[in-house]
């Protein structure tokens, strides 16, 4: 496929496809590895009716993620995709201390990690948990090893060796123009549905709790005071003004509960419909105000916030070796008819947990900012594998958190209002009649240990991962602080999701505006004002309406709007999966097409059977239309069907399952657009002998010595300290490790 | 281990984290160009000038946040 570097050049690395074997010690490693993996996977899998400590599927997790990347994604780096360390990335070639820069490899996995691990691996597991942990944990796992983790690595490879360019232009330039634009079109509306999902977590979570809403309507002048330090005060100490940053936030997750009870805490009471207004209102505003005041100094706290959370959350987990309380497959696993969300294990599982396990979203990622900042070829394993691993693990701990708290408070939490009443009685009656023993004062009891007014009907996961997490915090650390963890938890939930928020909404517009600047020039010009204030208004408004239906809607957004979410983030995956599965045959790779091809093949089945039965199921609870049918017939013979409450609310119905329908069937033919067009380009690539010309740079020798994993191997360091020799000392950064 | 040992790993641990965050902040993008511009013999601009051409940069680069 390339033009191999023949010289050797002082910037010869170590070559790591070379096969060494395995000495002894590590054969032994590998092995123990092996066995506690597979030992706490038996455990998993044949345990019933017993108490399972949640440990067993933190250790399982472990096991599988260490053999997958030593070894999967090891071949998949040196085999498949071929990196060559004596190729000068993008970072090297076109440095320009912008956008091209070449990055530690720890470093961009920093970056790289905090920019596609978000809300969602927390979220989706929650919602999965109602068919119980082992579906969860396995998809999460087995889908990260063999699907997510592929992608995000062979999309950054591949976007790597074509300067970083976006999926989008990949699929225009290598795929075909019908391809391009309709993965242009899919990419833009998937982003809007996952923006407006993500939103109404945050206000289903931050809804009648002015807790919630008083912590984190001060993130907003909280940053706003570190971007003017930063400005003016003390240029460029992003360190200490994010130290500022996070004592006042913590700051403000204590005040929240001195004020709930007085006549502020009643002014925060806010309704749903009030909250969409202040997250449209502050989406908008965050999307033109520029990114030194606002963006970048949240992005720090949120960046903060996620590590120090994460690694409190797997800290805790050791300390606290919660219980499972989650049965391993329940019931609703079997026959589809959980109140969290409709619909049978296969395939509603898989779409539920995307973000942890596969997740569309993580190539735009990968064929964004961080290709442009690798160093040398074969740390893409470290940062495009390993990257989804770690999200992958947060996924785990989510599942974990919503497995171990009592599961009638969970189903209680997680069932739309229409179902439970909204009430404790009424939610404990609800629950028991799926053979829960939680009372109405057990439910009353829980909310009143976070100090929330209820928990009955918060759907969305953000409340009960908080619920999770608060409780394991507590058992952890001591200290009786139930209330503050978990609106310490909801405030990070909530932090994430607003970084994303604002951060998405002005990608949309960079997109919006792009897209229509090739036919009105004017538009495209990102400096031009006007254009700018209209694009934000119109990506803002298109989130916020989607948003607005869901939070009114009488069946429960969440239940009604996550699924199209999952699968609208998996035909993503879908169309980056096509691409590199295109690129690898162009390549002349046909025999190493399964790896990106397998996983393909898996989420087509998966996502085309969800919106096929989204679209065409004549179960209501499933079938958009046949939901819509069912409110329309009732309403045709004068009846007002539960759980709407007047006329209004049954056309409300209607209206919402019609266009969820519509949204489903249209990005489903969008991807299969690209498919059959990418089909296309198969077939010629196979007639023209097996490969085909492709847009990839041609190679450059690069000057460069860096290791490829995260820690440096002896040859490794020989070969760096050889190469300091030969261009001269002090190349290399001082302090650096 | 003698005291002498554990104080220089906690040293070099503490050296390194202190490495890490100011590499991933950005803040040692300052000192690069410091050095950068000493050895072309160039005069560096204010610290304040250098942070608002590194913030009007990224006015016009979208950064993804994930899901």
């Amino acid at each position: 496929m390339s033009t191999a570097v023949t010289q050797d050049d002082p910037g010869r690395s170590p070559d790591g496809a070379t096969g060494r074997r395995m000495s002894v010690r590590s054969v032994v490693i590998w092995v123990a590895v092996a066995l506690v993996g597979a030992v706490a996977w038996t455990v998993l899998a044949l345990a019933r009716g017993e108490t399972v400590s949640a440990l067993w599927i933190l250790f399982a997790a472990l096991c599988s993620y260490a053999i997958a990347y030593r070894f999967y994604a090891r071949y998949i780096t040196y085999k498949v995709l071929g990196t060559d360390d004596r190729r000068a990335t993008p970072a090297e070639r076109l440095h320009n201390g912008v956008d091209f820069d070449v990055t530690d490899r720890r470093v961009l996995f920093g970056h790289h990690f905090a920019a596609i691990a978000g809300a969602g691996p927390l979220v989706g597991p929650v919602l999965a948990a109602q068919m119980g942990y082992l579906p969860g944990t396995i998809w999460i796992v087995v889908g990260v090893i063999f699907a997510g983790a592929v992608q995000d690595l062979t999309v950054l490879f591949f976007s790597m060796r074509r300067n970083g360019k976006s999926l989008g232009q990949m699929v225009r330039e290598e795929i075909g123009i019908v391809g391009g634009v309709a993965a242009l079109i899919a990419v833009f509306t998937i982003m809007i549905i996952i923006l407006a999902v993500l939103a109404l977590i945050v206000v289903n979570a931050l809804a009648e709790s002015p807790w919630g809403v008083f912590s984190i309507a001060l993130t907003i002048p909280i940053a706003l005071f570190m971007g003017m330090y930063l400005r003016t005060i003390r240029p460029g100490r992003v360190l200490e003004a994010t130290g500022i940053g996070v004592a006042l936030l913590l700051l403000a997750i204590v005040g929240g509960g001195w004020i709930q009870d007085t006549g502020l805490g009643d002014a925060l009471t806010l309704s749903k419909e009030w909250l969409v207004l202040a997250l449209v209102v502050y989406g908008f505003v965050a999307s033109v105000l520029p990114v030194w005041l606002l963006l970048t100094p949240r992005d720090y706290l949120s960046t903060f916030m996620k590590i120090g959370v994460i690694v409190l959350l797997a800290a805790s987990l050791l300390i606290a070796r919660p219980v499972l309380q989650a049965d391993a497959i329940t019931d609703f696993a079997r026959e589809g008819n959980g109140p969290v969300f409709a619909g049978s294990l296969f395939p509603f599982v898989f779409i539920t947990i995307a973000c942890g396990a596969l997740s569309g979203f993580h190539a735009l990622i990968s064929s964004g900012t961080t290709p442009k900042m690798v160093a040398k070829e074969s740390q893409v394993r470290l940062i495009g594998y390993g990257g989804m691993l770690m999200e992958s693990f947060v996924a785990i701990s989510a599942l974990i958190a919503a497995c171990v708290i009592d599961q009638g408070l969970y189903f209680a939490m997680n069932s739309p209002a229409g179902a439970t009443g909204g009430a404790v009685e009424s939610a404990a009656t609800f629950v028991q009649g799926f053979g829960f023993d939680t009372s109405a004062q057990d439910l009353a009891a829980a909310a009143a240990a976070v100090q929330e007014p209820t928990l009955v009907s918060r759907t969305g996961g953000a409340p009960t991962l908080a619920v999770g997490i608060s409780q394991i915090f507590s058992d952890a650390f001591g200290g009786g602080l139930q209330a503050f963890w978990y609106h310490f938890a909801i405030m990070f939930e909530a932090l994430f999701i607003l970084t994303a928020v604002d951060a998405g909404t002005r990608v949309g517009r960079f997109m919006l505006q792009d897209t229509i600047g090739n036919v009105w020039k004017r538009f495209g010009d990102l400096s031009w004002r006007p254009g700018n204030l209209i694009a934000s208004a119109v990506v803002v408004a298109l989130w916020g309406s989607v948003l607005y239906i869901g939070v009114t809607d009488p069946l429960g957004g969440v239940n009604q709007l996550f699924p199209l979410f999952g699968i609208a983030n998996q035909l993503l995956a879908a169309i980056a999966l096509t691409l590199v599965t295109v690129l690898l045959i162009k390549h002349g790779k046909l025999r190493w097409a399964w790896v990106t091809g397998v996983p393909l093949v898996w989420d087509l089945v998966v996502t085309m059977t969800a919106s096929w039965q989204k679209v065409f199921s004549d179960i209501p609870a499933i079938g958009y239309f046949a939901q819509a049918q069912r409110y329309r017939d009732a309403q045709d013979a004068g009846e007002v069907l539960a759980p709407a409450q007047d006329q209004g609310q049954m056309d409300q119905v209607i209206f919402n399952s019609t266009l969820n329908g519509i949204l489903q069937a249209f990005f489903a033919l969008l991807v299969v657009v690209v498919v059959l067009n990418a089909v296309v380009v198969i077939a010629r690539a196979i007639r023209a002998g097996g490969s085909l010309p492709t847009t990839e740079e041609p190679a450059t020798p690069s000057g460069l010595v860096e290791p490829a994993g995260l820690f440096a191997t002896p040859e490794e360091k020989r070969a760096i300290a050889e190469h300091e020799r030969l261009v001269g000392a002090g190349t290399r950064d001082g302090d650096r490790p | 281990m003698t005291a002498a040992d554990v104080r220089s790993v906690v040293v070099r641990a503490g050296r390194g984290v202190r490495w890490y965050l100011r590499e991933w902040s950005g803040e040692s993008r300052w000192d690069a160009y410091l050095q950068e511009c000493a050895e072309h013999g160039h005069p560096p601009v204010s610290r304040r000038e250098f942070e608002r051409r590194r913030a009007d940069a990224l006015e016009r680069t979208p950064v993804s946040r994930c899901c």
